[in-house]
This record gives structure tokens, C-alpha cells and sequence, in this order.
């Protein structure tokens, strides 16, 4: 329906929301579980513990460098699910939309939802659409849930963290907010970065597979991105965190858009990256590993776990150590 | 690829082999006790963890070289009065946005509908009042010298394309003035100043002879990578070393001598001299730049009327005795526990590169 | 107080020019610089390049540096 917007009517229950959800958004979604749009999915019998997670999308502009807001809700509770050690069964997918969204920019999400949600091996099982009158949202909202299926064996907590175990990051820090942030382009600046937004379920359950106990915790570094994540695993972990600046990657675009606005890039949002506790040992075979896969070019072993009261540090390049703690609300360009 | 310019004034080999210079140079003496001018200084000495490299050899306080830091309430108070009218736009560096007032911030207050946009650049703001003709745009000008040109020239930049819904409520300031009256003060102990970078980029150092000459302080102007702050403190230890008290330029790569000529002289046509008071320090005399009578109709406070009060503040917050340098933060009472980066009390804690935020920030217990 | 960065001039209009740094890119004003090229390093603060950067400056501020060594 090229040109056509998204209409009041089309929230309504009646026919138009018939046609909205059946023709544009079903039928893009088609499986077994979804199509029989009855008021809940029936997954069948799930074997293993449950993984449970929700997370509501917001972000302007919907499509940005690297991805859209649909790919970015797909990937965010895919990822969610398997840090916690979860093959990800099903997700939900519910919409509000603001009249007068463009339909063909609601098509292009909804694509790469399903195109996200083949890559990660999950399926759409039930979802929701709301209109809401114009000036009340901004363009799409999207909500996710998910649910996923721990296997018996091992799973990931911060629990099993200890002394001598290392840190590693999949990939450089930054690019996802560094992407949408030169997407708006308030600040001016040119940069061809793109969003690291992606699933990583399958690279992650791969690992747990091959290293089994030897992963103890997992973490998404998304909003407030590495420092923030860092902060909350040694939190949750009651264990001292000592990264190594200089073996933080970091894009070089990334790094001059950081540059010049006083930006840390330590904690901008990532969408396709895990910090991943490791027993030390393991630590160099796991990142071999990583670095084979497509998401996991750039991984590194970015710091350790030592023994000490709980909190992150930071060897810095230098080789000085200072405390990096959680940041104030989130960065602003600054002239100091 | 590396960051030109950057990384190699991050290069771990030759930073070890400075700390080696200081240690060895210093020997057993009593730490040497140095001010930092520059809140820039501060937070990349915190961020490198420079402290846990020097400790002992050098103690390093820090100074009033942070606008966020030194601007009084008053001036915020005024910027929300204005930013209450209709049909306004305040924009601002993002520096400002957390810094209290009396009663409340621009986050605050932009919580409550005052339209506040955050900018990068001065030039910028003249952009908006272009792009929104039925609204006046106030951009906050505050810095030092080497922001002082920048917004000089957004106010040309107005005039010459006649932008007349564009102003400015400055509360610019310079920084010699402001150290002599630091190096003059008993209480404030100094031994050396490690000079600003790009302050001296626009004043050039010899600006900080009369420094070195009237009050026998060793002066150094150094970058603000962690290379160029470990050897401007390193020439500030030989010169105390050797019982000398002069001008040294580490950061010879930007500033010269004298300076950038030319945006001296755009911040002469643009500014006058004026008294203004500093937040925790007081009114200190012609340390202040004002906009100038010819351009008056780019001068928010004369354009709207409104008056920027100062008071000395009476609390138990000691960001004055810090910005002197007369405390670390440590000492204030409030540190930590009344007063953090979520919750600041004072605008030490508020501002990214306040002395009081870099220690809570970067300090390690 | 006051962060600026080097960057490099790509190319100059008038009293503006294109900079860059690690591949970020933006318009900035050189009206402050009485002579800049094409190719030349300036420091950026909001906005303005506020100073040219000798790159033979830096050179022998590196020199200085790699010489402490030797005195100690």
C-alpha cells in the first residue's frame, strides 16, 4: 500500500484493523503457532527451565544506520534471553503505532523483524496493534516479550564468578548509539558508522555448548553500554572488575564522534555485544571462538575479576588505575 | 589507525618513562603542591588515574578553570526567567543542564516545558534562531578565553546576516586575573600552576609571565593528554628543583607565545571588560567579558532586562575552598554523602569536569 | 573547561571547512585562523578551530619526551 498512512480506524476492530493485522502484519510473520490468531499462542510442551523477558522499543529515527526499530526489538529480547543461557522458543510482538505512520515504513520493520527473527531461530507467536491519535507516540512503538528454554546443564549467573576469572567483549563498544546519534543529526556530524544491532543467540548458545562451565556469567551491554553493564555484573557478582583501556575496541569513527563531543565510549549503547565472565583459563579458547563467527570479529578479553570489595576499575592506558563508575543520566556534547 | 595527535601523547612506554623522571627527579622531598587551572586538567587527570601514579611526589589541586563550577546561581536563575517567556528557545552547551540554581535547573525546568536544546556549538544556536524566525533564541554563553571567540563569532555571524531573534546571556570570564588573585591569597598555597591548554591556544603563554615574576610561581602550559600533563608536572618539578619560577610551554604545538591573534581581537570587538562574580570565589574585577555597547541587541540582559544577581552562598558546602584550592573534596563534609553526581549539592559535583565529580567519578577507594 | 581536538582540514570554503577526525566528519568555522589550508591540523572547540597544530612542534615535544630516558 504504497503512500497509504496508518488511520485511526485502523486500531478500530473493525475491518480495517482485520486488514491491517492480516494482510500486512500476519502474513509477514506466517507460522504455525501465529497464524491461527487465536487470543493466546499455544506453544506446546516446553522441557527445561523458563526463561521469561520483556523490553518496549523506542527510538528515533525508527530506521537508522544498521538497522530499524524492528530489528533492534527482536534482537534486543533474542539476546536477553540467551545471556541468561535461554534458546529462545517464542516472542511476542505488540505495536503502537501514531496515525499517520507511513505503512510502507511499518512494512519495512515488520520485515526485518521476521528477517531478524528467522536469523535467530525464533518464532513471532502472538502480537498486538494500537493506533493512538497523532502527537501521541512517536511514529512505532514496539513491545517484545519472549520466552526461552534453559536446557538442563549450566547456566550462567553471577553467582558462579570468582577470582582470577576474565572479561571478555564480543565486539568494539559504541557503535549502536554512535549510529543513531549521527542518524539524527542534530550534532552535524558525518560518520559512517553503523548500529551493531543483531541476534546473538546463536553465537552465544554455541559457546555455552562448547564451554559449558566455564562461562559464568553473561550480560548485554545496551543502555549505558559496557560501564554500566560492568557496574551491575560487579554488583550482582560482589566482585572487584579491573578492565585494560588499552585492549577496549573501540571503532576509530566511533572514537572521533567520542572525541569530539567529550563522549566516553565505555558507556554508549550496544545492541549486538556481550560481556561474557569467563573461568581465565578458558578465556583465550573462547575468544578464538568468538572471533570466528560473524558477530564475534572483534572480540577480546577486556579485563579480569580480582579479589577486592565490588566495583570496576580501570588500568588505564597510561597504566594508572582509577574507579569507573556509573554515569549521571546519559551523556550530553560538552564544551568541558 | 590511530587518532593523530591523540594516541601518541597516550603512548604507555614513554608515560612510564616520565613517572620514572618525576619519581627519581623528586626524590624523598615533601610532595609539591600544584593547581591544576583548568577543569579539562582535572578530569583527564582523574581519567588516566594520574594521581595513582604521582602520589606522594606531587599533590594536585584543583582550580577554577570550570565554567560550570564558577558560575553563580544567579546566572541560572536568570536563564530560566528567561527561558519562562513564550515563544523562547534557551540553548546551551550540555555542560549546563544539571548545574542548580537557587530553586532549580534547566533539567528541571525542562521537564516542566521551558524549551532547552543542547548544541555543540555556538554557531549552531544562530542556526536555530535562522530556522525558527517567530521565536527568540538565547544561547548560555559561558567558558573562558577559548570559548569566548567562539561565541563572538556566532554573535558576528548574527549580525551580519541581520538574525535579530538570536542573543546571548554571557557569563564569559578569563583566567589570569583569576589565578594572580589565587597566588596572591596566603591562605591558598601554590607551588606551581600548570597552565591551561587551550586557553593559552587564544592568550598565548606569555600571558602568565606577571605570574611567574610578581609571585615566584613556577607556570608551565601543558596539553591535556596524559603525556603532556605527566611532563608539564615533570618541568614543574625541576623548575622548583633548581629554585627557578618561570614560563614553560609543553603544549608548543597549539600555543604560541602570543597566541591567536585573531580571535583576540574578535573577542575585543565583541566583549568589554567587566567585574563578575565567581561562584564560591567572589566578584573578582574585570574578569568578565560582557558584550560590548555595539552590540547590545544581541545582549540577552540588556535585550530582555534582566539582572544577574550574586550572593555569596553561607552552606556547608566548601566548592569555594575547592575551587581555591584550599581543600580537596575529600575534606568537604558533604562529599559523598549529601553531595554526588545523582544528588549534587554543589556545583563541583554538578559539572562533568567539576573537581568534586572527577574525584567521586574516577577516585578509587 | 575547555576540550578541543585535532582535527584535520579537508577542505575550505570561505570562513568554513570540512574536518575530520577517525573518520567523524563536520563543518566548522575558520574564521579565527588568519591562514589555514587544505591538510592542515587545527584544534576544534565547539565548533571553531581555535588554533593551528604544528605537526613539527609536536614532533619535537615527542623528541623531549623520548630523551627524558636518557638524562635519568
Amino acid at each position: 500500500m504504497p503512500g497509504d498512512k496508518i488511520l485511526l480506524s485502523h486500531g478500530e476492530g473493525g475491518k480495517r484493523t482485520r486488514e491491517l493485522i492480516r494482510k500486512v502484519i500476519a502474513k509477514r510473520f506466517e507460522n504455525p503457532v501465529l497464524s491461527p490468531l487465536f487470543d493466546s499462542a499455544l506453544l506446546g510442551r516446553l522441557d527445561g527451565e523458563i526463561a521469561f523477558t520483556t523490553d518496549g522499543y523506542v527510538i528515533t529515527p525508527a530506521i537508522f544506520p544498521g538497522g530499524d526499530i524492528g530489528r533492534l526489538a527482536v534482537c534486543g529480547t533474542l539476546n536477553d534471553l540467551s545471556v541468561c543461557g535461554a534458546r529462545p522458543v517464542a516472542i511476542s510482538c505488540s505495536l503502537i503505532l501514531e496515525e499517520g505512520f507511513p505503512v510502507e515504513t511499518l512494512e519495512t520493520i515488520l520485515d526485518s523483524m521476521e528477517a531478524a527473527a528467522k536469523e535467530g531461530n525464533v518464532t513471532i507467536a502472538c502480537g498486538d496493534t494500537k493506533v493512538v491519535e497523532k502527537g501521541n507516540a512517536d511514529g512505532i512503538f514496539i513491545t517484545t516479550s519472549g520466552i526461552g528454554i534453559v536446557n538442563d546443564g549450566w547456566r550462567p549467573a553471577p553467582e558462579n564468578v570468582r577470582p582470577g576469572d576474565r572479561v571478555i567483549l564480543t565486539g568494539t563498544m559504541g557503535d549502536h548509539q554512535a549510529a543513531v546519534l549521527i542518524a539524527r543529526n542534530r550534532l552535524e556530524i558525518a560518520a559512517k558508522v553503523l548500529s551493531d544491532v543483531a541476534p546473538l543467540s546463536s553465537m552465544l548458545l554455541d559457546i555455552l555448548s562448547s564451554f559449558g562451565g566455564s562461562v559464568r556469567f553473561m550480560r548485554d551491554p545496551t543502555r549505558g553500554g559496557v560501564g554500566v553493564s560492568l557496574n551491575e555484573m560487579a554488583e550482582s557478582s560482589r566482585v572487584r572488575i579491573v578492565l585494560d583501556e588499552s585492549r577496549l575496541p573501540v571503532a576509530d569513527e566511533v572514537r572521533g564522534i567520542c572525541e569530539i563531543l567529550g563522549f566516553d565510549p565505555i558507556y554508549l549503547a550496544n545492541e549486538g555485544k556481550a560481556l561474557l565472565i569467563v573461568d581465565g583459563s578458558a578465556a583465550e579458547p573462547i575468544v578464538d571462538s568468538l572471533r570466528k563467527t560473524q558477530y564475534g570479529l572483534n572480540a577480546a578479553v577486556i579485563g579480569e575479576v580480582v579479589k577486592g570489595s565490588p566495583g570496576v576499575f580501570m588500568k588505564t592506558v597510561i597504566g594508572g588505575l582509577r574507579a569507573v563508575d556509573y554515569p549521571v543520566g546519559e551523556q550530553l556534547p560538552r564544551i568541558c | 589507525m590511530r587518532l593523530k595527535y591523540i594516541d601518541e601523547f597516550r603512548d604507555p612506554e614513554l608515560a612510564r618513562r616520565v613517572v620514572d623522571a618525576i619519581r627519581t627527579s623528586w626524590g624523598e622531598r615533601p610532595p609539591m603542591r600544584l593547581m591544576e587551572v583548568c577543569g579539562t586538567h582535572t578530569v583527564s587527570i582523574a581519567r588516566a588515574g594520574i594521581r595513582s601514579l604521582l602520589d606522594g611526589a606531587v599533590t594536585m589541586v584543583s582550580g577554577p578553570g570550570c565554567p560550570v563550577c564558577v558560575t553563580p546561581d544567579g546566572y541560572i536563575d536568570a536563564a530560566i526567567t528567561l527561558g519562562k517567556r513564550p515563544d523562547t528557545i534557551l540553548a546551551t552547551f550540555g555542560d549546563m543542564l544539571r548545574v542548580p540554581g537557587r530553586h532549580s535547573s534547566l533539567e528541571k525546568e525542562r521537564s516542566g516545558g521551558v524549551n532547552v536544546r543542547i548544541l555543540y556549538s555556538p554557531l549552531d544556536a544562530v542556526e536555530t534562531a535562522a530556522g525558527n524566525p517567530g521565536k527568540e533564541v538565547i544561547f548560555l554563553g559561558v567558558g573562558f578565553e577559548t570559548t569566548a571567540p567562539s561565541i563572538a563569532g556566532a554573535i558576528l555571524s548574527a549580525a551580519v546576516r541581520d538574525i535579530g531573534n538570536f542573543s546571548v546571556l554571557s557569563s564569559v570570564r578569563t583566567i589570569p586575573r583569576a589565578m594572580e588573585a589565587l597566588a596572591s591569597d596566603p591562605e591558598v598555597r601554590i607551588e606551581g600552576f600548570l597552565c591551561p591548554a587551550h586557553v593559552s591556544a587564544i592568550i598565548g603563554s606569555d600571558a602568565y609571565l606577571p605570574l611567574a615574576e610578581k609571585f615566584g610561581v613556577p607556570c608551565v602550559v601543558a596539553g591535556f593528554e596524559p603525556l603532556d600533563i605527566l611532563y608539564g608536572i615533570y618541568l614543574l618539578l625541576r623548575q622548583k628543583i633548581r629554585g627557578a619560577a618561570v614560563v614553560e610551554n609543553e603544549y608548543s604545538r597549539v600555543a604560541t607565545p602570543s597566541g591567536n591573534r585573531k580571535a583576540r581581537e574578535i573577542i575585543a570587538t565583541v566583549f568589554r571588560e567587566s567585574d563578575i562574580g565567581w561562584r564560591g570565589i567572589g566578584v573578582l574585577p574585570g574578569t568578565g567579558l560582557a558584550i560590548a555597547d555595539a552590540y547590545s541587541e544581541f545582549d540577552a540582559q540588556k535585550k530582555f532586562g534582566v539582572e544577574i544577581p550574586f550572593t555569596e552562598d553561607k552552606t556547608a558546602c566548601r566548592c569555594g575552598d575547592v575551587l581555591k584550592g584550599k581543600i580537596t573534596p575529600r575534606e568537604c563534609p558533604l562529599f559523598g554523602n549529601a553531595c554526588t553526581p545523582a544528588e549534587p549539592y554543589g556545583p563541583c559535583m554538578v559539572s562533568s569536569e567539576g573537581t568534586c565529580a572527577a574525584y567521586y567519578k574516577y577516585g578509587v577507594q | 573547561m575547555c576540550l578541543g581536538v585535532p582535527v584535520r582540514v579537508m577542505s575550505i570554503s570561505g570562513t568554513s571547512a570540512t574536518a575530520e577526525v577517525g573518520g567523524a566528519r563536520r563543518e566548522i568555522s575558520v574564521m579565527l585562523l588568519e591562514d589555514v589550508r587544505e591538510g592542515d591540523w587545527v584544534i576544534l572547540h565547539a565548533g571553531f578551530a581555535i588554533s593551528k597544530l604544528s605537526p613539527e612542534e609536536a614532533e619535537k615535544t615527542l623528541q623531549y619526551l623520548r630523551e627524558i630516558r636518557d638524562a635519568t
